[in-house]
């Protein structure tokens, strides 16, 4: 049995301590934000935080969840009340397939939370980590350089201006 | 008798009543494959097939609209651009339309959401249909009020009188058959009545898929429903030797093993327990089922037999004196789809009847060829298309729906999510095919292109399932069947050969196709097909010539086109990006591409701003500028999506990309083996102009940018460096070894 | 000389010892300051005269490519170039115990390069550690080995450099405590610990052999990292590759007292160094990445140089004389942490267990690796903390970073595990601590 804080609420799994994260996520408690794209931490649509960080849900287990905070895309916003990161990728209508898009949100919120002020390479570098196939890469960098400016920031020598 | 018979009576009814109008039917067999005859022709993209108004719209009696369209939601928009236009052209508001994708039991059979035709098959019936709706409605009312139904005008879901009397849609729809055919000449709305057509609409699924609303076929959750995982090889080219299921059944939980023959699959109540069996079994002992080839990829391909023709041959000067004669070679690699997310699908058989949720491309299509796989009767089996990640074409997805689909026939009443791991769908998707290219020509002693040769050896870029055999498991079961020999796809469509003619006025002109029917590798579509390649090539020439003439690239592009709307998109891309004032640098240059899909759909120019850095080969796009004409823009923002990625993807593809196999099998097992551009790697800045052209066919804009963008990379780093490359990938290495040299 | 003080005065003995002390500490002082200006002229290096910036067709392209075959098995461009940087445009910050150290621009840019830099203060900055303008450089810039490089090979790496593409980039400032900014200081470093050294060849040993041990004591400098050093920073030269370390990372023996549970053999270093990755090893890991990324585009004939000298070096390690087999101890490992158990099935097992793909396609399992055989943790935690990137290419052995996802004790756990399961040795002490510190680090 284990106990997990995700977005705010105990919730109690029963489940292999083993499991990763993800199948978890999605399986136990309904939370289909999080996606599977490897299972190999190499895509990045697994992305969640964990304890303000972010983490490749598919090869974090649940037992390295016990007594941390997770939060998933589910927790920043809802459809009707988007959270600031979601409203600006909504703005820039940053998907296509929309399959990577809670993973760069959720990785997103994480850099937010370090730095609403990362120059344009740091930005993505913070990124890099989760893949996209559509190509939609332009319009992600997008949405994060305008949620960085709705939290208080603004990328530093921004390759396209927020507009 | 069940909906879908009735449906097929009427329409093999309505079949009847056009015959005699219509004269013979012609059976399309494109990229679309077999396809339902047009029995209804001149009217509006494929209400020739499905003249009657319900098979596209339904009106409830609280007004709200159905519609139904037989294209699928792929990620590129098309679920919005389709309300969008059924929404403004029947007047209702876009929430009160509810769009329903292809799904074998409702939707008119549109074939494949394939060859960027969504729009004007589909959006071009859908929205003809609901401008006749409109039009009854209004009659309708007419009726009812004794007036003339051009007294009347329509808003909100009501018809309205002048003064100020009103009826409701859906009351109007309880006494209205829409069981008619649709008539010609109903009038579009004109532009000035036009609130939704040629705005940009923010996609209406984009909240709930950035929020976690379900949205995906791998986010379906049924009672009782089974996770499974197939059991193969771990790529093409290999199979495992006496995988020891019976083990695997008994490693906890793991509740069944489905085996048909060499098929196997693994369900069971959680998903962890089953990836960690199948990797159990993926310990064992796996052999090598085939050779694969080990040359490069333009020697590997002018060996192999193939199907020759002539595309187009003219000589209409052969008099000319060419000042300078050119020849070149390109050559593409296989590629990788690489959808995000692997294929998946769920499948349910109760009382007889097979149901599958898939992300396929052509739900008709896999449903003929599951149904013969399971021995069913084709009208007890559903495809129902659920939205999957990216597919950019043919890969895992019909795979998977028979993988899951004779894993639910093994727990019958029970549902089953089979979803592919991320080796699977690397190592057995259809691969986009290698080509080889051969060019040669001149030009004249006045800089203009005197002769032009083009050949391109290629495999299908088609071996979507007709049948069981071309279904992976359609081979492992027992007994096996037969994969549908490969065919070409007749011009202007194409395959390999997709945009080998250029749309350029050229006086001696020769296009030969080598079609390649043994297939070393497993391949299909993908996105654009050969435009990728036969642009890449023709664009990189032309740039070849004009220089070897001391011309200006686009000069020589415009001298050599007719057609107004091709001149207006280099135009425009040229004077956004600043091309005629463009000072390039030691090693940083601009490069274009131009093409129309097809020659008979999108116009897209593509100009690059591109920095090669010297120690790394590492390219850097600092500005990607693209102008893109696709006829009448239903969503503005939408088409500029579509062009963004579009460059981003090929970018990747002609720059990074490469499918690795040694002798026995493909050796591209994961992300870190088939790498694909990451953030800091993708231009800094992308600029989309949109061509509206209200009034005008919708021409599409999925594959517009793909084959410009390549050969704009490949100009640009020649700008860059005075390196022609003409192998794809145009790698970091690649370059670097050659600034080296 | 102290004046002599008149034994029979009126003064008291006190007074008179007092002023010999007052004396005594003058005359000290004197010696002190005679003796620091002695040291500062001795220290003082001139400058050599700027040259108007050569022209890139003046150098012989056979130069060029030498030296750029020289610059890779150097692998200058590592601490010559900045993230998000330009080639040799300087800007890497090199972690020493005395501060950070970062490397200069070193391409021909006038003002902020090397432009105007003849090849005389070149060979002198390589040879002696002086810059042009005849300042000290620290030896983070290793010129304790590169001094071995022939007059031919200077000057190929001169027209190299020479020929690279200007960037005007204001080499950044060390950040360093106050006693090791006096530069002079590094002139008596040099008398202490850098022998003139120039390559002699071994007429015992094969040519190859000896190519390899002109490449890898000098340009390559592998000692650099794979020797320890004193506590004033220099290395030990009686102890010969026991190890060391670089950017908090352990660069394993690379003698006797290898802890490779395979042997090196020429031909596994060769696949090492040119790919990135053994086979019967692991993936280059660390400081190692950039350098197999280096190789990888070196003369083959010297790549193999390398291994045979360095194979020469391991041919009495414990795996050159009998390869141990190896054991999965899963089942101790399990009952000692069962909580690193856990975390390994859910966290590593999925890429590292014998089923997985990269497993079946041939990567090398957990126990061939060197990191959970040697004495110190440090080279484990590190690539879980912060993965690993592809060394050659963009394709290659590839791991997440773990850095977010686990906590130290996480983390230290699942090292734990794996100690008992596939390494050997005792156990690492002070587990969590080392992580902690790990963590502070940035990824290589």
């Amino acid at each position: 049995m284990n106990d997990l804080s995700v977005n705010g609420r105990t919730r109690r799994v029963d489940a292999d301590p083993s499991t990763p994260l993800l199948y978890v996520l999605r399986d136990d408690l309904g939370l289909h934000a999080a996606k599977f794209g490897c299972g190999l931490g190499q895509c990045g649509a697994c992305t969640v935080l964990i304890d303000d960080r972010p983490a490749f849900s598919c090869v974090v287990p649940v037992a390295a969840c016990a007594g941390r905070a997770v939060t998933t895309v589910e927790g920043l916003g809802t459809a009707e009340a988007p959270g600031d990161v979601q409203r600006a990728f909504i703005h820039e209508q940053a998907a296509q397939c929309g399959y990577c898009i809670p993973g760069m949100i959720a990785r997103a919120e994480a850099m937010l939370r370090r730095t609403t002020t990362p120059t344009e390479d740091e930005m993505r570098d913070a990124m890099r980590p989760s893949l996209c196939r559509c190509g939609t890469h332009m319009r992600i960098l997008r949405a994060v350089r305008r949620a960085a400016v709705a939290r208080g920031g603004g990328v530093i020598d921004a390759a396209e201006p927020v507009q | 008798m069940s909906e879908a018979t009735r449906r097929d009576l009427l329409a093999g009814a309505g079949l009847f009543v056009f015959f005699a109008l219509a004269g013979s039917s012609v059976a399309q067999s494109g990229e679309d494959g077999e396809e339902p005859p047009e029995i209804a022709p001149g009217l509006p993209g494929d209400l020739t097939k499905f003249p009657l108004l319900d098979s596209w719209i339904r009106i409830a009696p609280d007004g709200g609209a159905t519609v139904f369209t037989g294209k699928a939601e792929l990620g590129q928009g098309i679920r919005t651009a389709l309300i969008q236009l059924a929404a403004d052209e029947l007047d209702v508001a876009l929430a009160d339309v509810t769009l329903v994708t292809a799904d074998t039991h409702r939707s008119p059979n549109e074939g494949l959401t394939a060859g960027s035709h969504s729009m004007d098959k589909s959006g071009a019936a859908i929205a003809n249909a609901a401008a006749n709706v409109r039009l009854r409605l209004a009659e309708a009312a007419a009726a009812r009020w004794g007036v003339q139904a051009t007294a009347l005008f329509t808003r909100d879901g009501e018809v309205r009188h002048p003064d100020g009397r009103a009826l409701g849609y859906g009351e109007l729809a309880g006494g209205l058959s829409l069981h008619v055919p649709a008539r010609k000449d109903v009038p579009r709305k004109r532009q000035e009545g036009r609130r939704l057509i040629g705005r940009s609409v923010p996609r209406v699924d984009i909240p709930g898929k950035l929020t976690g609303a379900p949205a995906y076929v791998h986010d379906m959750v049924l009672p009782g429903m089974l996770h499974a995982r197939v059991v193969r090889g771990i790529a093409e080219g290999t199979r495992l030797v006496a995988p020891d299921l019976d083990a695997a059944a008994r490693l906890p939980g793991v509740e069944r093993v489905v085996r048909r023959g060499r098929f196997a699959a693994l369900l069971g109540p959680r998903e962890w327990p089953l990836i960690q069996a199948l990797r159990q079994l993926q310990r064992g002992r796996w052999e090598a089922t085939r050779a694969l080839p080990t040359g490069d990829v333009a020697a590997t391909l002018r060996s192999m037999r193939s199907e020759d023709s002539m595309l187009v041959e003219r000589l209409d000067s052969p008099g000319l004196r060419p000042a300078r004669t050119l020849a070149a070679a390109y050559t593409r690699p296989w590629l990788m789809h690489g959808a995000i997310g692997p294929s998946c699908a769920v499948a349910l058989f109760r009382d007889g009847a097979m149901t599958v949720w898939t992300h396929t491309q052509g739900v008709n299509p896999l449903r003929d060829a599951l149904a013969e796989l399971l021995r069913l009767p084709p009208e007890r089996v559903r495809c129902i298309h659920a939205e999957g990640a990216g597919c950019y074409g043919h890969n895992g997805a019909d795979d998977v729906a028979a993988d899951a689909a004779l894993a639910a026939m093994g727990v019958p009443g029970r549902a089953v999510k089979l979803t592919w791991t991320r080796e699977q769908e690397h190592g057995w998707e259809p691969l986009g095919p290698a080509q080889l290219v051969e060019l040669s020509g001149a030009v004249d002693p006045g800089g203009r292109i005197a002769r032009w040769r083009h050949a391109v050896w290629s495999n299908t870029h088609l071996t979507r399932p007709k049948a069981a055999g071309d279904l992976l498991a359609g081979l492992e079961i027992d007994p096996p069947f037969v994969p549908t020999p490969p065919r070409p796809i007749p011009q202007p469509e194409g395959g390999g050969d997709r945009n080998a003619i250029p749309l350029y006025q050229l006086p001696n002109i020769a296009v030969e196709h080598h079609f390649l029917p043994d297939m070393p590798l497993r391949v299909s579509a993908l996105r654009s097909l050969g435009a990728h390649m036969n642009v890449f090539a023709i664009e990189s020439f032309a740039d070849e010539l004009a220089l070897a003439a001391g011309r200006d690239p686009v000069r020589v592009r415009l001298a050599h086109l007719a057609d107004a709307r091709a001149r207006e998109v280099i135009a425009r891309g040229a004077a956004r990006f600043g091309w005629s004032g463009y000072r390039r640098a030691t090693l940083r240059g601009a490069g274009m591409g131009f093409a129309r899909y097809k020659n008979i759909g999108g116009y897209c120019a593509v100009f690059l701003d591109v920095e090669v850095v010297r120690e790394t080969g590492r390219t850097i796009v600092h500005r990607a500028v693209a102008a893109i004409d696709s006829g009448e823009a239903v969503n503005p923002d939408g088409i500029r999506n579509q062009v963004e990625g579009g460059i981003v993807q090929s970018l990747s593809w002609t720059g990074l990309e490469r499918v690795d196999f040694d002798g026995r099998h493909r050796r591209a097992y994961d992300w870190s083996v088939y790498p694909i551009a990451r953030f800091d790697e993708v231009p800094r800045a992308i600029e989309v102009e949109v061509i509206d052209r209200p009034g005008q066919p919708f021409l599409g804009t999925g594959e517009a940018s793909q084959g410009p963008t390549a050969a704009a990379l490949a100009n640009a780093v020649h700008a860059a460096t005075g390196l022609r490359l003409r192998d794809m990938p145009i790698s970091p290495e690649a370059i670097r070894d050659a600034l080296a040299r | 000389m102290p004046a002599t003080v008149p034994v029979s005065s009126t003064q008291p003995v006190t007074k008179r010892f007092a002023t010999r002390r007052r004396h005594l500490f003058g005359w000290a002082l004197l010696a002190l300051v005679a003796g620091l200006v002695l040291f500062l002229l001795w220290a003082h290096r001139p400058a050599i005269a700027e040259v108007a910036p050569p022209s890139r067709r003046a150098f012989d392209p056979a130069d060029v490519a030498r030296g750029r075959n020289l610059a890779l098995v150097g692998n200058c461009v590592s601490c010559h170039q900045a993230p998000h940087g330009r080639p040799y445009a300087g800007g890497y910050g090199v972690v020493s115990p005395f501060g950070t150290i970062y490397g200069t621009n070193i391409t021909p840019d006038p003002d902020t390069g090397i432009g105007r830099w003849s090849e005389a203060a070149f060979a002198r900055s390589m040879r002696e550690g002086v810059s042009r303008d005849g300042h000290h450089l620290y030896p983070a810039f290793p010129y304790d080995h590169y001094q071995r490089t022939t007059d031919a090979d200077l000057r190929a790496l001169y027209a190299f450099l020479m020929t690279r593409d200007p960037v005007r980039a204001e080499p950044r400032a060390n950040d360093m405590p106050l006693p090791f900014k006096f530069r002079p200081f590094i002139a008596g470093w040099k008398l202490l610990f850098v022998r003139d050294e120039r390559h002699r060849p071994d007429p015992r040993r094969s040519a190859e052999w000896n190519r390899g041990a002109y490449l890898g004591e000098g340009l390559a400098h592998c000692g650099g990292c794979h020797t320890p050093r004193g506590l004033l920073g220099a290395e030990k030269r009686d102890r010969a590759y026991d190890g060391g370390w670089s950017a908090g990372w352990y660069a394993p023996p690379m003698n006797a007292r290898s802890p490779a549970v395979r042997a090196w053999t020429v031909e596994r270093m060769e696949q090492y160094l040119r790919t990135g990755l053994s086979l019967s090893h692991a993936a280059a890991a660390g400081p190692m990445g950039a350098v197999a990324a280096n190789l990888s585009r070196a003369d083959p004939r010297d790549v193999r140089a390398l291994s045979v000298y360095y194979a020469w070096w391991m041919r009495d390690a414990g795996a050159a004389r009998r390869e141990p087999r190896l054991i999965d101890r899963a089942a101790a490992a399990a009952r000692a942490h069962p909580a690193g158990a856990a975390l390994f099935a859910g966290a590593c097992a999925t890429c590292h267990e014998p089923g997985a793909p990269m497993m079946v396609e041939g990567r090398p399992a957990l126990p061939l690796g060197s990191p959970l055989h040697e004495d110190h943790a440090d080279d484990t935690v590190n690539i879980i903390l912060h993965g690993l990137e592809p060394p050659v290419g963009r394709a290659g052995p590839y791991m997440p970073a773990y850095k977010d996802a686990l906590t130290d004790a996480q983390v230290a756990a699942i090292v734990r595990y794996m100690r008992i399961r596939y390494g050997s040795g005792s156990e690492w002490p002070d587990l969590e601590d080392t992580v902690a510190k790990a963590r502070e680090r940035t990824a290589e």
